[in-house]
């Protein structure tokens, strides 16, 4: 009955499990507890919202943290 | 009161409502390791720190060290800049991202580039996402050419700060135009900053002796021989150049020499 979904992961295509949520999304990545901050199509989810935001077939999910930069 | 007390409670730098001690601001990126980025950004005094937003590498980071565990927000003001960003939209959404990573942290640096080669700022991109970024409640602080009228257009607009470029990033090549910086300087409200195109010492301290309010730099600091001795000169630099604004040059006499001796007294004429 699961049917897995595909999605678009920092640009690469990706087929998870679902249903998933933003948490489990992260903790198939071994990303959880991490710094970092998701986007789905285009628009922030918030980290309050992880654990009840659903991933669903075909989002774009951009995930990003903080690296050395400066100019 | 000491001497270093006395100037920071007189002369902060002001950003977006907050107050700082140091009117240098030093980027992250092209240091060895976290190491040297630490030492050296711990040398430099600096306060504002300046991060890039990339994407997470999947898979392959488990255990791998943040920046920010190494640059902790609780000690150091984190702005997030745009570097890398093409277009408007490219840096509204990046911004959103860093606002969301930094739990709620407004203060940004916003880039717009025009070129890859010369990392020159697109200034109608940038003018465009400075609007819709102050709209949007952030505190811009706007890297932009050393055009004095779209400066003044940032800060029209609503930007904390004005960050023209002394020259290209990167390049070193120091200051190419102090005089259109001096007209900015002169005609801006907001603090105007020097961001880019600082290659030594020298060259931030002639930026702060124009009246700037601070220098932003990374690869002055990170490139050098030494990038810990030289995060130290820098800092030096600034305070030296900010002290010597502040207390006013004296007149230039290009055609009449004045000896500093006494003219009287000299054995020769006794």
């Amino acid at each position: 009955m699961s049917v897995p979904i595909r999605i678009t992961l920092n640009g690469a295509p990706r087929e998870l499990p679902a249903p998933l949520t933003f948490s489990q999304l992260l903790d198939e990545l071994a990303l959880a507890g991490r710094r970092l901050a998701v986007e789905r199509n285009g628009e922030i989810v918030p980290r309050s919202r992880f654990g009840e935001a659903r991933v669903v077939d075909g989002d774009r999910i951009e995930v990003v943290m903080a690296v050395g930069g400066g100019e | 009161m000491n001497a270093p007390e006395r100037i920071e409670a007189a002369d902060a730098l002001v950003v977006g409502g907050r107050t700082y001690g140091s009117r240098l601001l030093v980027g992250t990126g092209k240091y060895r390791d976290f190491a040297q980025t630490r030492e050296a950004i711990d040398a430099s005094g600096a306060e504002i720190v300046t991060v890039a937003i990339r994407r997470t590498n999947i898979g392959q980071n488990a255990g791998e060290p943040n920046l920010l565990d190494v640059l902790p927000p609780s000690r150091y003001t984190i702005l997030p800049n745009t570097a890398g960003c093409y277009t408007a939209d490219d840096a509204v959404r990046t911004l959103r991202l860093a606002r969301e990573l930094l739990d709620g942290h407004s203060l940004v640096k916003l880039e717009v580039l025009g070129d890859a080669q010369t990392l020159f700022p697109n200034m109608p991109e940038t003018l465009a996402a400075a609007k819709t970024l102050v709209a949007d409640g952030f505190q811009v602080m706007a890297y932009c050419s050393d055009d004095p009228i779209l400066a003044k257009q940032l800060e029209d607009l609503g930007c904390v700060a004005v960050m023209p470029l002394a020259s290209l990033i990167g390049s070193g090549m120091g200051i190419l135009n102090p005089w259109n910086l001096q007209i900015i300087i002169d005609r801006l409200s907001v603090p105007v900053l020097v961001d880019a195109g600082i290659g030594t010492a020298s060259d931030a301290a002639i930026a702060m002796e124009l009246g700037c309010d601070g220098v932003l730099m990374n690869t002055a600091i990170a490139k050098a021989g030494d990038p810990v001795r030289m995060a130290r000169a820098m800092k030096l630099a600034v305070e030296a150049g900010r002290e010597s604004f502040r207390a006013g040059r004296m007149p230039k006499k290009p055609y009449q020499a004045s000896p500093s001796s006494p003219v009287e007294g000299m054995i020769a004429k006794a």
